[in-house]
Parts: structure tokens; sequence; C-alpha cells
């Protein structure tokens, strides 16, 4: 593209993107938390939190992890205790600027080693898995509705860059998604009549009212995810996995849409093919091109969010981690203590928080999985009240239904 | 014609919508008509079918099994023995013990994913025809049913062309068959033993797991409680879950280029865990490849697995929530009968909740798709298209997420820009098809099932294409 025709898009886009309706923030500017950006990553599959910030100062560590304590490059440090994998330099980047904090050795209160129950608890919030049918950022949501009236007629504040809505975000609050492909144009006439066709099924005609909002935004934001590309993304190569580079290109377009000065304030990003059986510390394999796309996809959120990244959190989370010990096959299995993300310009990062609980024999849950001593919901409860301000009664009450004993972390994000 | 006959005729009309609609793959023009005996037509597919002609001469397990050891004899020859990037890790790990570290791979070759790509390309399209043409649709969709309880996904990139012969010769020849005898063929069938890792699990005491410093990867063992057989809450416990990965320990893939044999199991006794396994607290002797077969028959028939079948197919045929005392029922048939499927969907057939005249399951877009195209009696089928309209609308076929494989409630394919593409779609194919006269087609394919509302819309519509577009995008036709 010709940089002239790069500038007339970008104008056209932010005109475009201002005028556009559905993401209606109708909160004033006086509440902080409506400018306050969220973005949850959902690794799926049981990211090694082992792996990515390997506990190298453990006296155990090595003799544990076996083979997996071989780095081809050394591993960037972060604290005595921790490090990060060399491909996350991005990330080590952050963490240097104090934008990047680990949580390390934290669990969901479902132990056992079910991927499918396991992330139904991470994304219900629940305590047992399939206790609810709706997700805990979508609660985050309606729990504010006296304030912002995020109903189910009421603009979507969150999108969910896939093309399906994962359960976290699924729920009673407005909701959208988007993903990229069109098969074909639908007339506006026809999408009137297939609204009042919808009228006796709620769930289509939800779906369609949304889906609407999404495809005007859409068309718009396709223009401008040029920009996002002509400024974060100059000097990346195209990934080598699909999945990877759909990773990327979900985290430009939620910068994009979240950007926007009517955009939503909430995106759900997701990301599979997390689980390491086999071989997991081969160069080529797919762990490393997962981790080089998750670091990339932080950078290029940043680089679309622009001024708007000093008002975001991204929190990266995965169902559980991995047994500490290799597998028979150079992998390691289903496991419980696990490693979370924040990243942002809102974090109060340059730190591990972390209640270490060592790695020899005795140490480990079961004989085998890193011991969690930290519940999770802690640190997504410290979020939701430091960076949206969501009440301690509406975390306890609504988000994370009887969550009493888990008390929130504090300090986590910059005052707004 | 008196009353008594005209609600005789109309119900029977209903029920062969039903029929072909919510048990069936989508009704044609002119098919509903003909069906004078729903049940029965039902019924008859309840017993072993022809491989669809869609899918003859497609390649066998052997067949692409023995085009790996050609691609990596293929990949020596290049400068310093480079594994291309995309290449299956474990493909590069045979007989190696240690990870292969060193640099990408240079230059320009051609890829694992371009070698093997265009064969999963032509299974797509394979199966779709299968569907769109096929005269017993109930049967494809239950083959459809079981490939998804045990599914294996393209995910994993060595299993990318074995997902369309496991389907062929684990599922397919069992789907009327016995439980237990599909549930052998899925643990023993290379795709399987690919894509859940056994292929790469030894048994730590075991001569080739002492040998090679080797040990278990218990990935198959628990996704054959969890998933294929016992439910997650079937009462086994983290032990179990070791126990039965010991015990299939040797359970491999004949890779040998030189054998030519169909069958591509091969039990590695060298591989095995010796000893006595205790699983749900019943022990089972040392015994080769019987050790683990024997764990495999009690989880089969167990009541747990019972259980967790009857609610997966119910719910997957009646409603998202199914009812309890259908669920009951068909748990009971499926112990009362040994775990005959036959039996099992004969149950479903004859359960009134399965005929209700609400339409309250959403269709999956593999069904959206092949039941618009039976609407159009489209015979030239638009290709790739197929898989990118699949993929956009959350459904990349033969790419299930996960060992979970693909979600079976509503809330999963409802998702805004989903619905959209679904809209999309019916656009594309409104405009790429001669004008019809629309009414007719829509009482023709939906039948009683046609809603008064939707009827009038098309009756208003500006043009034979927003008709057509309406039809298939009405909830009628969305939802079976």
């Amino acid at each position: 593209m010709k940089r002239r025709d790069f500038l007339q898009h970008s104008a056209l886009a932010s005109l475009a993107l201002g005028a556009w309706p559905a993401f209606g923030q109708s909160a004033s500017k006086s509440n902080p938390s409506a400018e306050a950006r969220l973005v949850f990553i959902v690794l799926r599959g049981g990211l090694d939190g082992l792996f990515a910030v390997p506990a190298v100062g453990d006296p155990n560590f090595a003799s544990s992890r076996g083979l997996l304590a071989n780095y081809d490059s050394a591993p960037l440090p972060l604290d005595g205790l921790f490090a990060l994998h060399p491909s996350l330099t991005h990330l080590h980047g952050l963490y240097q600027q104090k934008q990047l904090l680990v949580a390390h050795a934290v669990g969901l209160p479902y132990q056992q080693r079910s991927h499918f129950d396991a992330q139904n608890v991470l994304d219900t919030g629940a305590a047992r898995p399939f206790e609810l049918k709706d997700g805990w950022l979508n609660r985050a949501l309606t729990s504010q509705d006296a304030a912002r009236r995020s109903t189910a007629q009421a603009q979507p504040q969150a999108v969910a860059m896939a093309a399906a809505i994962p359960l976290v975000l699924q729920g009673g609050a407005s909701v959208s998604n988007w993903s990229g492909a069109r098969l074909g144009e639908v007339q506006g006439d026809t999408l009137d009549r297939l609204a009042r066709l919808y009228g006796g099924d709620p769930a289509l005609a939800t779906a369609l009212s949304r889906a609407r909002s999404a495809m005007e935004m859409g068309d718009d934001a396709t223009v401008s995810m040029a920009a996002v590309n002509q400024r974060g993304g100059a000097n990346k190569r195209p990934r080598v996995t699909a999945g990877a580079a759909s990773l990327g290109a979900a985290a430009s377009q939620a910068a994009t849409f979240l950007a926007a000065a009517q955009g939503p304030r909430l995106a759900v990003l997701e990301a599979g093919g997390w689980d390491s059986h086999i071989n997991q510390a081969l160069p080529q394999g797919q762990l490393m091109r997962n981790l080089t796309a998750l670091d990339e996809a932080m950078a290029l959120l940043q680089a679309g969010l622009g001024a708007v990244w000093q008002r975001t959190v991204v929190v990266v989370a995965t169902e559980f981690g991995r047994t500490v010990h290799t597998n028979g096959t150079q992998g390691t299995d289903h496991g419980v203590g696990m490693a979370a993300l924040l990243a942002g310009g809102a974090v109060r990062g340059g730190r591990v928080l972390s209640d270490w609980p060592g790695l020899a024999g005795p140490q480990l849950l079961d004989g085998r999985d890193l011991r969690p001593t930290a519940d999770l919901r802690a640190l997504f409860k410290g979020v939701l009240a430091e960076h949206w301000h969501v009440s301690s009664a509406a975390l306890e009450g609504q988000v994370f239904v009887g969550s009493g004993a888990v008390k929130p972390w504090s300090g986590l994000v910059h005052a707004a | 014609m008196n009353d008594i006959q005209s609600d005789r005729r109309s119900s029977a009309l209903a029920a062969a919508h039903l029929a072909l609609n919510r048990f069936g793959l989508g009704t044609r023009p002119g098919q509903a008509a003909l069906l004078v005996s729903p049940r029965d037509w039902l019924v008859a597919q309840l017993s072993p079918q022809p491989l669809p002609q869609a899918m003859a001469g497609l390649p066998r397990t052997v067949d692409v099994l023995l085009e790996f050891p050609k691609f990596l004899a293929e990949q020596k020859i290049r400068p310093q023995g480079q594994a291309p990037s995309d290449m299956p890790s474990s493909m590069t790990m045979q007989g190696s013990s240690a990870p292969v570290k060193g640099a990408a791979a240079p230059g320009i070759e051609i890829s694992f994913g371009q070698r093997f790509g265009p064969g999963l390309a032509t299974e797509v399209v394979a199966r779709f025809a299968a569907a769109v043409q096929s005269e017993t649709g109930f049967h494809e969709r239950l083959v459809w049913f079981w490939s998804n309880h045990f599914v294996v996904s393209a995910t994993r990139a060595q299993a990318i062309n074995l997902v369309g012969p496991y389907e062929r010769e684990a599922i397919r020849p069992h789907v009327n068959g016995r439980f237990v005898d599909m549930l052998l063929a899925v643990m023993r069938h290379p795709a399987m033993l690919i894509y859940l890792d056994n292929q790469q699990s030894f048994g730590p005491n075991s001569r080739a797991g002492q040998r090679r410093d080797k040990g278990l990867n218990e990935n198959l063992a628990r996704e054959a409680m969890e998933l294929h057989t016992l439910g997650v809450n079937g009462g086994y416990t983290q032990a179990d879950v070791t126990e039965l990965a010991r015990a299939l320990t040797g359970w491999g893939v004949r890779y040998n280029p030189l054998s030519t044999e169909e069958d591509r199991f091969v039990f590695d006794a060298a591989r095995h865990e010796p000893g006595t396994r205790t699983v749900l607290g019943r022990r089972y002797p040392e015994g080769g490849v019987e050790q683990a077969e024997a764990v495999l028959r009690d989880l089969a028939a167990h009541p747990a697995t019972a259980r967790f079948v009857a609610h997966k197919l119910a719910r997957h045929f009646v409603s998202d929530d199914p009812p309890a005392d259908l669920v009951k029922r068909l748990s009971n048939i499926f112990l009362e009968t040994g775990g005959s499927l036959a039996a099992l969907h004969q149950g479903l057939v004859d359960s009134p909740q399965a005929w209700s005249p609400a339409a309250a399951k959403v269709k999956r877009p593999d069904e959206y798709l092949v039941s618009s195209l039976r609407a159009l009696d489209l015979t030239e089928l638009p290709g790739p298209a197929l898989q990118i309209a699949s993929r956009a609308m959350g459904q990349r076929q033969f790419y299930a997420p996960s060992p979970q494989g693909w979600d079976d409630q509503a809330s999963a394919w409802l998702a805004p820009d989903a619905l959209l593409k679904r809209l999309e779609w019916a656009d594309a194919a409104a405009h790429r098809i001669p004008a019809r006269d629309v009414r007719l087609l829509a009482a023709d394919v939906l039948g009683p099932q046609l809603s008064e509302s939707t009827r009038r819309e098309i009756d208003r519509a500006e043009s034979p294409q927003q008709a057509l577009v309406l039809l298939l995008a009405s909830p009628e036709f969305l939802r079976r």
C-alpha cells in the first residue's frame, strides 16, 4: 500500500470507528473503570508453567526437570528464583519496564486433571465443574449492570475474537464476537426481514442483533487493521502455523476494537495447542511456536492499543499446569499447579508473586505436580476489584460465587 | 376426504419431515412425500450399510502410513538433512532419545502440510458428498455422532491423513454393532494411538523402556476413561488412569515399510510394563495385549459408561438438556443388551420425546451445510468452499479442537458471528443457483414444520434470491 493511501484509509477508519454505535460506552469519562480495558487470553490445553517461567534458582530445578531444564539459550532472568523462557523476549522487556507480573504455583479449586473439567472451572469461576452455566467475565459485566445497563438489550461491552463465544464470556450481559472471514454479502433489507422472522426465537434474535453491530464494526476495522499492521507488525515475519498466526491476527484486531473511543472494554482471545505430552522442548515443536506466538501477540496488542495500553490489563491464564518431571515421551502430563501472567501499562509489574512450594519430591502434589499455594481466583478478583472497581460484595456473591475465603490480591494495578 | 383421514395424512407427513430433518441429514425436494413409513425407514438403517460411493477408492490407513517413510526418505537428501519446520515432532524422534536441537530448516522444501494436506481436502469433500447424496441420512448421522464421540483430530499433524481412514475402519463397521467392539477398534487404530500419544508410551520397567530410558504417557488412558467410556464423573481416580496407561503400554503402530499388512496395529511386548494391574478395584494379571483389552471390556460394560453414552446420544438428537427418563431408558437398553448400538439407536427412534414437534436443537455447521445443499437438490458440490464455509461457522472439518470433540449445544454454534456466516452462506448459495419457486420449495422441504411467519416472509420477499435466503436462514431451517 502506498503511504498516501494508508493515511487516507486511517483517516476514514478513525472517522468510521468514532461514529460506530455498537459498543456504546454511555458511562461518563469521570468513571475511571469505564476507560479501563481488560484482555483475557485463555491458553487451552494446559501451559507448562515451569517451562514458560522456569524456577532456575530452585536447587531441585535441574534434577527434577531433567532434559526440560536444558534451554537452547539461557532463560531470561526475572529475579533470583525465576526466569522466562528464552522465546518470550517481548514479555521480558515488559517485565523490565515493570509492566509484567507473574503469578506462579497458583491453582484452581478443581484439582483433578481433566482438561474439560478444569477449563469449565476456569471459565465459569465456580468451585466445581459444571456448577454454573455462564462465565465469570460475563458476570463481572452484569455485576456493574446498574451503572452500565449491560443487559442483553444493551450495547455489548465485550468482544470474543473467535467464531464461537467462549464459556468465560457467555451469559446475560450483551457480548459480541468477531472473526475475519466473509462468505457472502447479506443485504440490510434481508437482515431486517430476518430480524422480524426471529421475533419468536430469542436465541436467534439476540445473535442476529449482535452480529449486525459487529459486522458494521468489522467493515470499518478491517481497514484500520492495516494501520495496526503498519505500526506494530512492520518487522514481524509471518508465523509458521495457522494457529500462531491467528492469535497474532486476533490480537491486532482486538487492539483496534479496544482502542476505539466507543470500543468494548473487554476482549477475550483463545489459543489452543498447549497440551505438550510429547517432545515439548523441540526447537521447532508446537510449544515453542506457541510461546513465540504468545509473545508476538502481546507485542501486537501493545502496538495496536497505542496510548490505551496504559489503561490496559492483559490476563493470560490456562486451565492447569503439568507434571514437574518429564514423562516417558520428553513431554509432561496434566498437573495441577500452574503460572499466570498479567501484562499491560496499568499493571504494577516487574514482580513474580509466589509462595514457592519447592520442587523436591515431598514438596510436589501427589508426588508429581507443582503444588499450588494460591488460588488463581485471588488474582482474577484483584484485577476486577482494582481495575474495574467491582465491589467485593459482587465479587463474592456474583462473579466468583462463594469465594469469600479467597481474598483478592491487592496492589496489582495502578490506580486510574 | 374426511377430517380423520386428513389428520392422519398430515401427521404422517410431519413424521416424515422429522425423520428426515431431525434424525437424518435434511429433506430433498419430493423426498418426504415418498416416505410412507418414517419409523421403518429409520429402523432399516440400523443394519450394516455399504461404504458411500463418494468414498470409494480413498486410501486406507496402510496406504497413508507407507507414505510417511517415503516422505522421510525424501527429506534426508536435502542439505544437512534438516526436517521441515512443520513436520510432526514425533516423526523426527523415532529411535532418538533426546530432543533434536538445531537451527530451523534452510531454504524452501516441500513441507509436511504441503505433502499431506491435499489428502485431507479430498477426505472433506468426499465426506460432504456422501452426506449430500445419502439415502440413509440417519446412518450417516450416527457415523458422525460416534466419530465425534471417539474423535481423532487433524490438529495433530501426524494424524492429518489418518482421520478419514480412521472413520471408515474403526467407526463405520461398528456403528450398529457393539459398543465394546467399536471401543477396541478405536483403541487399536493407529490414528488414535498417534493422536493420544500411546504410540510413544513405554513401560518404565519394560525392556525397551529401560534400554531407552523412556516411560509412560497417560494421555490415551485418561481420555479413554473420561471421554470414551465412564465419563468424568464415572468414579475413577488418578491411580486408575496410571494403571490403565501401564496396561496400554506396547499398543502401537506398525510403521514397518516392508510390511504391506493391512492391520497396522502392533503389540510390542518389549515396551509393555510387566506386572498385574488394578483398575477400579479389579485385578488384571499380566497378559500382554489381553491385559488392557480386559480392562477396556470392563469399562465398556460399566453402568457409568451406559449413562454417559445414553446422555450424549439423547443430547445430540433430542435436546441440549435431554429428559432424564429418556436417558434412563437408553441407559437401561445399553446395559440390558450388552452395549448393542443398534438396540440403543432403536430405543431412540422408539422414544416419543424424540418426535416432539418443537425443533429444540440448532444444527451443527456440517448438518446445516449438508441440509441446505440437499434442500437445493444440488448434485454438483462447491468442493473446497464447503470446508471454508464450515470453518467460518466454527467447525473446521476433521479439526475438532480437543479430544472432547465438537460441542453439542446451541450456545456453541449460535455466536453472533457464526450465525452471520450461515446467513452469508445462504446468500451466496441463493445467488449462485437458478431461480426457483421458493414458496413451493419451502413447503416441500419443511412440510408442516414451515411456520406461518416464515411462509409469509417468503411470500413477501422482493426477489426469489431473497426468498431463498429467508428459507435457509429461517429458524425452522437452522434448527432440527
